[in-house]
């Protein structure tokens, strides 16, 4: 074996000697290395300063991320550097010791436990069962307080909004909608009137409306009086996870929800054609009043949103 | 040669102790988790004086359950709203968010009002519990060599509780809490040179400003009880690590422990005391007021109630904020308010300064440098438990001192002759205590006897009317029996077993 070899050969730390070559460091030149890091660590020293300047006179955020982030690099690499270069370079080796016990250990151990402990609730099986059932009762009805407290029930409030028969249609700012207020293919978001005074009004009661003619527009059977002028009206909601379906394809005529792509063809009560959505957008059943304002002949007749258990 | 399977050699070859035995080794094959027995074996001495720190780990974890409830629906802000929640008498009234819902879940949520009494009770009682057992640890020089580093460890745990304490005694930001808040500020501002400073960046500007709720928040409910819980665990590994103490007696010495072993009977006993304490608590958070934020109010900074009193551990600083003198000096024009430096921040530091070091003041007084596993009892070292009674009698009586209107209201007394009588009492109560406490233990450790169990004695009166003591003949009922303690079997022996000694070898 040659001596490259044999100083190749791991070493055990408590056997090493000191003048053994894998105590040396690994640079060739260390007084070169050293000087080297010195000048990160003074370059890390300025970037700390720099940092304190940059805090005092509030400058940039990137000016005071890029001193500090810097600093830390610089010296982050020197220190490394000193580690890799100027440190024992090995290799060294330790024991690996199986961390399996012995025999006498592992069967000691299980007699501890079952005999030992299990024993204990052998001996005294009532005692075990009558604990372990006021235990778990206890563990049942603890969740009582934490669970019930934390909210109400649902109740029907998943299956209702707040539009009401004779609603008017408003925008965000409050705007009632009259017929003459949009052309063809003109699209608004729209809520019903009296909306910011409810919790959740703006979430739940998003309504999209697209005018699609000026002759009234019936997107499928049975809901012939639902689009007085070409005015349809869809829950916002996305039937898949509740997004708003905020973008309108107007060539396409399909409504198209930014999350995860789904398309409602508005044209065919909003069938879904494209996307993971597996309903259509429910319809808000529209007319238009003596006045000319539009207005929901009714709540929606389904759920609005995502499905869940409940919803039939 | 292949074997044939039955269910018989499966049996087998699950060894004799059956699946639960077959699933321990396979854990020890990966963490060689069987050497986990020495746990098991662990030996905790019977003393009801060790229980004492249990009662401070379970009334920690009481906090800690219900603390997370009510993390659940308070509001660490000091945003204003108007009060519409279900309690009648403030409705309509400004109040911060932080104390709309402490009132709302106190009142508007299931089993709130319980879960925040037995919250702030298990407070009161973990720092109760950590100061009996401090003492206990100190008059019996548990902390002595090799457990100076837990000592300090439990010190400090204690100083945090009550930091913690404070803390989250400011959070329903109620007019009680307010104005211990306010006090708390002026201290902080009475730091020399520093003290402006200190209390500008911790309350984020002059008083109140509506930074402090949010912040003492976090640091109540994340930083403060991270570092305890830390802390808790360094402390139960040193105990594991460095064996109990124990009381001395038959057949335990310097070198072993006597008493119940970890597992099953320790386990089972301390299990059932985790339930006592959550049970008392819950009693206590059923049926004993505490903190009623809504009968004092949203914090108002111009209003204040009569007989404002802290939670009781902070009771001492209080007190000693009252009975110091108005003595401030002005040099170079900046004023020193020795009058809250002292008492405020110089005085616990002082108190707490000597619990810190007394471990190596008393190495250092009595060149005692060896390893101490045996307990002392306490009148066998007069000077060390006169000089705890002397201390703890200052800080009990700053507690009483923190009550000097009540007092003189009660006594119809002025409160000028209570003020002073509480001024002079402070030197005069711990000077005293040494005094008596050191001549009592002296008494006591030279008591013929002293140490020993006790024995009958027979008292007759002579015909001249003296009476004269003398040792009660022997019989057999005096005799004190106790079992000669065995190390912890490795396995459990049918009597019938060959062997007595409970130890014998698996054969294989």
């Amino acid at each position: 074996m040659s001596t490259n070899e044999e100083h190749r050969t791991p070493v055990s730390l408590s056997s090493v000697s000191e003048n053994d070559p894998r105590m040396q460091p690994a640079a060739k030149n260390p007084e070169r290395v050293e000087r080297w890091i010195s000048l990160l660590f003074v370059l890390g020293f300025f970037g700390f300063i720099g940092f304190g300047w940059a805090y005092w006179v509030d400058a940039a955020p990137w000016i005071l991320g890029s001193t500090v982030g810097f600093a830390f690099s610089l010296i982050g690499i020197g220190v490394v550097a000193w580690g890799k270069y100027l440190m024992p370079k090995g290799p060294f080796v330790e024991e690996r010791h199986d961390l399996r016990s012995t025999d006498e250990e592992r069967d000691a151990f299980a007699a501890a436990i079952i005999q030992r402990g299990g024993g204990v609730i052998k001996r005294r099986p009532l005692l075990g069962a009558l604990l372990g059932g006021g235990l778990g009762v206890f563990g049942i009805v603890a969740l009582f307080p934490v669970l019930r407290s934390l909210g109400p029930l649902p109740g029907k409030t998943l299956t209702r909004t707040d539009w009401k028969k004779g609603s008017y249609l408003v925008t965000q700012d409050g705007r009632r909608i009259h017929v003459d207020d949009y052309k063809i293919s003109e699209v608004a978001t729209v809520f019903p009137e009296g909306f910011e005074e409810t919790t959740n009004g703006q979430a739940v009661d998003q309504t999209i409306i697209i005018r699609l003619d000026t002759e009234d527009f019936t997107t499928k059977k049975g809901r012939e009086t639902w689009g007085p002028a070409g005015y349809v009206a869809y829950s916002k909601l996305c039937s898949h996870l509740g997004c708003p379906v905020g973008l309108y394809e107007q060539q396409l005529q399909l409504l198209v929800c930014p999350c995860h792509q789904s398309m409602f063809d508005v044209t065919v009560g909003a069938q879904p054609n494209f996307g993971p959505a597996p309903r259509p957008l429910p319809q808000l059943p529209l007319f238009i009043d003596k006045d000319g304002y539009l207005r929901s002949q009714s709540d929606y007749l389904e759920p609005v949103g995502p499905g869940y258990w409940e919803r039939s | 040669m292949s074997e044939v399977k039955t269910k018989r050699t499966a049996k087998a070859a699950r060894g004799p102790y059956g699946n639960v035995g077959h699933a321990l080794n396979e854990l020890d094959d990966r963490l060689g988790s069987a050497k986990a027995r020495n746990f098991l074996d662990k030996i905790f001495p019977d003393h009801w004086s060790f229980m004492l720190g249990e009662i401070a780990l379970y009334s920690f974890v009481i906090i800690l359950v219900t603390g997370t409830f009510l993390t659940l629906y308070y509001v660490p802000s000091q945003t204003v709203v108007t009060y519409r929640g279900s309690y009648a008498p403030l409705y309509g009234i400004k109040v911060t968010q932080a104390f709309a819902s402490s009132v709302d879940l106190t009142f508007g949520v299931r089993g709130g009002l319980l879960m925040r009494q037995m919250h702030h009770w298990a407070c009161d009682i973990f720092i109760g519990a950590m100061v009996v057992h401090m003492a206990r640890v100190f008059f019996t020089g548990a902390f002595r060599k090799p457990r100076e580093l837990n000592y300090s460890i439990g010190t400090t745990l204690l100083t945090l509780g009550i930091v913690n304490g404070f803390l989250g005694y400011s959070l329903p930001d109620d007019l009680v809490s307010g104005t211990g808040l306010r006090i708390a500020y002026s201290i902080l501002e009475s730091v020399p040179v520093v003290g402006t400073y200190l209390s500008f960046f911790v309350f984020g500007g002059n008083f109140p400003g509506t930074a402090v709720i949010p912040r003492f928040f976090i640091l109540h409910v994340l930083l403060v009880p991270g570092i305890i819980m830390g802390m808790v665990g360094a402390h139960l590994f040193l105990l594991v690590r460095q064996k109990h103490t124990q009381f001395p007696g038959p057949g335990r010495t310097e070198k072993n422990v006597v008493g119940t072993p970890m597992f099953p009977v320790f386990m089972g006993k301390t299990t059932g005391y985790l339930f006592i304490v959550t049970g008392v608590t819950a009693l206590l958070g059923a049926f004993v007021q505490i903190n009623p934020i809504w009968l004092f109010g949203p914090y108002d900074a111009a209003k204040i109630s009569y007989a404002v009193q802290p939670d009781w551990y902070m009771g001492f600083l209080d007190g000693a904020l009252r009975i110091a003198p108005a003595w401030q000096t002005n040099n170079f024009g900046h004023t020193i308010p020795w009058e809250v430096t002292f008492p405020a921040l110089i005085l616990p530091g002082i108190i707490f300064g000597i619990a810190y070091a007394w471990p190596a003041l008393e190495r250092k007084l009595t060149g005692d440098k060896e390893l101490h596993n045996l307990l002392d009892r306490p009148s066998e070292v007069p000077v060390r438990t006169a000089a705890g009674s002397a201390v703890l009698s200052l800080v009990i009586w700053l507690f009483i001192a923190s009550s000097t209107d009540v007092i003189a209201n009660f006594m119809h007394l002025s409160l000028n002759n209570v003020l002073w009588f509480m001024r002079i009492a402070t030197f005069i109560v711990p000077v005293l205590t040494y005094i008596i406490t050191l001549k009592i233990c002296q008494e006591m450790r030279d008591a013929d006897g002293s140490g020993r169990r006790k024995t009958p004695n027979l008292v007759t009166r002579t015909s001249e009317g003296e009476y004269v003591s003398t040792a009660a003949p022997y019989h057999e009922e005096m005799e004190h029996h106790e079992e000669v303690a065995v190390p912890v079997p490795t396995f459990v022996v049918k009597d019938d077993a060959p062997s007595s000694d409970g130890v014998r070898t698996v054969e294989r």
